[in-house]
């Protein structure tokens, strides 16, 4: 049968899950299950990468450049080789040079191929310049320190400006380079260049009476997992190689390195064991390339893991950005046109530098209705650390500027910011203008918006945390403490569920013995609660305990493909799979039970582990299973399908924040946060509620306290969990968070994404709270007590 | 050097390095449950109970445990028997990733082994001392909190 992949109607019918049960009549999906790993965890049973060792393992370690721009002219290992106790030593002369991307993607790779596992270049400070491999840490450490590099140091560049001036050097100039055609320019220091308009800009802005202009600046961060990079590769008994690594997309691991390392894909095998956070750094080969290496060289079993240090250092973080918006507003308050004009950097190498920015486009624009629309975005080479893939993917840039520049057009409109919004926020029906120009590095599928939730998110939250209060003078005031003064701020928030078109995941399921079932797929469940919800979604199906459901994820060996964790797309696009899967196995044993019971299939319910008559006549699940395994017509119960959708199911959410700034010394205090969210059907009300209270963490550190600090020449000031400052539980404020139940149709059982949201909105909510406590307008972030200060300072001179 | 000391209440003489860490030398023996997260105390994901004391093993050298009680994760529950903690921390949904849990219940556990009804401020004091990117804390202090209000 041909898939009408083009034509999103016809994918719609195909994507599209039936009405089906309200959410009362649900028995497991909506439903608070408690994790079905959680106890395990809680008991400290190993499950994560690091918990298993081979008998016999090496130990790898990376010498990294104390130069952030500079060649290598000579490297003598000699020493390093010669120490007792060292197996190898790599410098970039032993190994074939094939450029490819660390960013885990879907093929075609969208992000720039240039880098190399080890380059006689290196392009920041933290870059490989060797890698050991020895049979203890320590040893390695040593090796490393005896490893003598001669370097010609070249000119740096560190501010995302700089990139662009006509006497910047050229990071990468290297001949073997290559990336998609007029977007990768690297001559100019470029990874990716971007145009997309929609409507005529001409007549948006003439039919304006006021354009607004505001220019944004959002840091480079950092994810912070607590569980660090970790990897291990040996090479089994039929010489294959095996990659264990804490990877959110093991698929695209295995696709990705066959090249580099010179192996058929079928001769790698990656598993993925339980994640210790990743929040998109996992989304990247930051180990796997140079320990398979360091194995394949040895014969033996080695592993890899990056310190603190190194993980500030070496590994990925939030792309920077420098974010201009120009708007045009008609008389009654609704938006003419808007341009948002895009300077990013992604460091030194091009990691997610087109995707992550065009995503910076594709949601903060897509916010408002509005015909007339342009995207315009560079985002540069530096020698700064590589950006990649983070939580919110270019999301939390786009609705900082975004949401603050609302804040600021509603002031000088003299409306209040929530009717300002109200105005122009996107509604049923419509059609996101830029959507087939912003596809993920391809063409889109522009298709209507079917749900949205955002309004009561508004209204709700602005009752919970008093949004009137914005018009009562004595509240601003502090008693007894005339230098701090209150104020509220919001932002609307929108986001993606799953890649629209792109992403893809596959889900298998089979009957045991006793009426269990194993739920195999590719999804990683990175700590967002992934595993439970896609055997709440089995187990609704199949009408048994959520508890009979086995799940195993992930191993490209044993498991289906899935593009992996990222893009809010685990519920929406592998439970879809897993949804399809199930409801073939529940045909399956209808087909079966039906002969028992004498009844025809389709008059028959599954509920309580077991199927039904519509006389309340049963069989057990498991009485079925041994009919079919063992007495008659005997077959596996099983069945495999794969999902993917080319539909617009966004998310929405409404953010408040309720803060006190110190006037005196600019320290501002984040009281309280209020979060609603429309996601659908919420699968799991605990997993959603923990995603929020995680992203908004995170949000808050993003606009309060998070950023990566550098000298002149590329030296990171603040690598390390004391200076770099993430929040802790004394110091969290009072968090309120609720769901509107909503249905979209191209979701499984209604549902739609919600961990990425989250991450999206305190920032600039806190920031117009306190423009709104002081009447001081921040328009770069994070929001420390200097920068306030200096702000206040200013306005007051 | 020879150190003799008990861990999880099992008299234990172990041969170690007099450079090693406690760190490294509970994971050697088998106890996964302490984890790593940076080498220099400030995430608290390698916490374990010294004498009923929360310390971080990754700054601690092995041979400062001669002749202590130390507890970890693997130490206070199981499967059949978990700690009312442990199962507070699932039943609340406080665990995620569930890289920073052990440390987590194990803070909490001191705290309550001291006062066992905290309040709420005294709840987010003890778990400060671990570092948490999943949960913004929230649900884990609630899990605390349901055992402290829950009896003894």
């Amino acid at each position: 049968m041909s898939r009408p992949y083009n034509d999103p109607d016809q994918m719609l019918k195909m994507s599209e899950h039936p009405e089906g049960l309200s959410p009362d009549e649900m028995r497991v999906v909506g439903k608070r299950v408690p994790r079905l790993d959680a106890m395990k965890l809680a008991l400290g049973k190993p499950a994560y990468t690091d918990d298993f060792m081979p008998p016999s393992v090496l130990h790898g370690k990376i010498l990294h450049s104390p130069h952030a721009h500079a060649l290598i002219k000579r490297i003598d290992t000699s020493k390093a080789r010669a120490l007792p106790g060292v197996h190898a030593v790599l410098t970039w002369q032993d190994i074939k040079p094939v450029r490819f991307t660390t960013a885990g993607q879907s093929h075609p790779l969208p992000s720039p191929l240039d880098t190399l596992i080890l380059d006689s270049k290196v392009r920041f400070v933290g870059d490989r310049v060797a890698a050991v491999a020895a049979d203890t840490p320590e040893i390695a450490e040593q090796a490393l320190a005896l490893i003598k590099v001669e370097y010609e140091v070249l000119p740096v560049i560190v501010e995302i400006e700089d990139a662009l001036k006509l006497d910047a050097p050229v990071i990468h100039d290297e001949q073997d380079c290559s990336g998609f055609e007029g977007v990768f320019l690297p001559q100019k220091n470029i990874a990716a260049h971007f145009v997309a308009e929609a409507g005529s800009m001409a007549s948006g802005y003439a039919e304006a009476d006021c354009i607004f202009e505001g220019e944004y600046r959002v840091p480079q961060v950092q994810h912070v997992a607590l569980e660090p990079h970790v990897c291990i590769t040996w090479l089994d008994e039929d010489n294959r190689l095996v990659i264990r690594s804490s990877t959110q997309v093991p698929f695209h691991v295995r696709r990705i390195l066959a090249p580099v390392l010179g192996l058929p894909d079928k001769r790698i095998r990656v598993i993925k064991p339980r994640i210790g956070g990743g929040f998109g750094g996992k989304q990247e080969i930051l180990l796997e390339d140079i320990c398979a290496t360091l194995t394949l060289v040895t014969g033996k079993a080695v592993r890899m893991e990056y310190t603190r240090a190194e993980e500030f250092s070496a590994a990925r973080s939030r792309h920077p950005q420098i974010l201009r918006f120009k708007t045009g507003v008609r008389r009654d308050g609704t938006i003419s046109a808007m341009t948002l004009s895009l300077l990013a950097t992604t460091g030194a190498y091009g990691s997610h530098a087109l995707t992550v920015q065009g995503n910076t486009g594709s949601k903060a624009l897509a916010l408002y209705r509005c015909p007339n629309l342009r995207f315009e975005m560079d985002v540069v080479y530096t020698n700064r650390p590589p950006a990649g893939a983070m939580r919110g993917y270019g999301v939390p840039q786009g609705l900082f500027a975004l949401e603050v520049h609302m804040d600021e057009i509603a002031t000088e409109l003299g409306l209040d910011p929530i009717e300002f919004r109200r105005r122009n926020w996107v509604q049923i029906g419509d059609v996101f203008a830029l959507a087939e120009a912003l596809g993920e590095g391809r063409k889109g599928f522009p298709n209507p918006l079917r749900s949205t939730g955002l309004a009561e998110c508004v209204e709700r939250g602005a009752q919970m945390i008093g949004w009137e209060r914005r018009r009562d003078p004595e509240w601003r005031n502090v008693p007894s403490k005339p230098y701090l003064r209150r104020g509220l701020g919001m932002a609307v928030l929108i986001h993606g569920s799953g890649i629209p078109g792109i992403d893809m995941g596959g889900a298998y399921l089979k009957m045991n013995d006793d009426g269990s079932f194993n739920l195999m797929f590719g999804a990683t469940d990175l700590g967002t609660g992934a595993d439970t919800v896609l055997a709440q979604i089995a187990s609704e199906v199949l009408g048994c305990a959520v508890e009979d459901i086995i799940v195993y994820a992930a191993d490209t060996d044993l498991t289906p493909f899935d593009k992996g964790a990222y893009a809010s797309s685990t519920t929406f696009v592998s439970g879809g799979a897993v949804k399809k899967a199930a409801e073939k196995v529940a045909a399956m044993i209808k087909n079966v039970a039906g002969r028992m019971l004498e009844t025809p299939p389709d008059k028959l319910q599954l509920e309580d582990g077991c199927v039904f008559t519509p006389d309340r006549e049963g069989v057990t699940l498991r009485e079925v299973a041994l009919e079919s395994l063992h007495l008659v017509d005997q077959h596996q119960i099983q069945a495999a399908e794969s999902h993917m959708s080319l539909m617009y199911a966004p998310p929405f959410a409404a953010q408040f924040a309720e803060v006190e700034v110190d006037t005196q010394t600019g320290e501002v205090r984040v009281k309280r946060l209020v979060f609603g969210i429309d996601c659908g059907q919420p699968i799991n009300p605990d997993g959603v509620e923990g995603q929020i209270d995680g992203g908004m963490s995170m949000s808050l550190g993003y606009g309060l306290s998070e950023e990566m600090l550098f000298t002149a020449d590329g030296h990171l000031l603040n690598g390390n969990l004391r200076d770099y400052h993430v929040f802790r539980a004394d110091e969290m404020p009072r968090i309120e968070r609720f769901i509107v139940q909503g249905r979209d149709p191209s979701g499984p059982f209604g549902a739609k994404a919600a961990a990425e949201i989250p991450t999206d909105g305190v920032a600039p909510a806190l920031v117009n709270a306190i423009y709104d406590a002081i009447g001081v307008r921040l328009r770069l972030i994070p929001a420390t007590p200097e920068r306030v200060w200096r702000a206040i300072q200013k306005e007051s001179r | 050097m020879e150190i003799c000391l008990s861990i999880n209440r099992e008299e234990r003489l172990l041969e170690i390095q007099p450079g090693e860490t406690l760190f490294e030398v509970l994971r050697h023996l088998g106890y996964l449950g302490v984890k790593h997260g940076c080498e220099d105390g400030s995430c608290g994901v390698c916490a374990v109970l010294l004498d009923g004391q929360v310390i971080h093993s990754c700054i601690s050298l092995a041979v400062q445990a001669e002749g202590h009680a130390i507890t970890t994760i693997e130490g206070i529950g199981t499967y059949d028997h978990p700690h009312p903690l442990q199962t507070a921390f699932v039943a609340a949904g406080a665990v995620q990733c569930g890289y920073c849990t052990p440390a987590m219940i194990l803070a909490a556990k001191a705290l309550l082994d001291k006062n066992p009804h905290p309040g709420e401020a005294e709840v987010r004091e003890a778990l400060s001392s671990v570092l948490c990117r999943c949960t913004g804390y929230l649900k884990p202090v609630e899990a605390v909190l349901r055992v402290a209000q829950g009896g003894d």
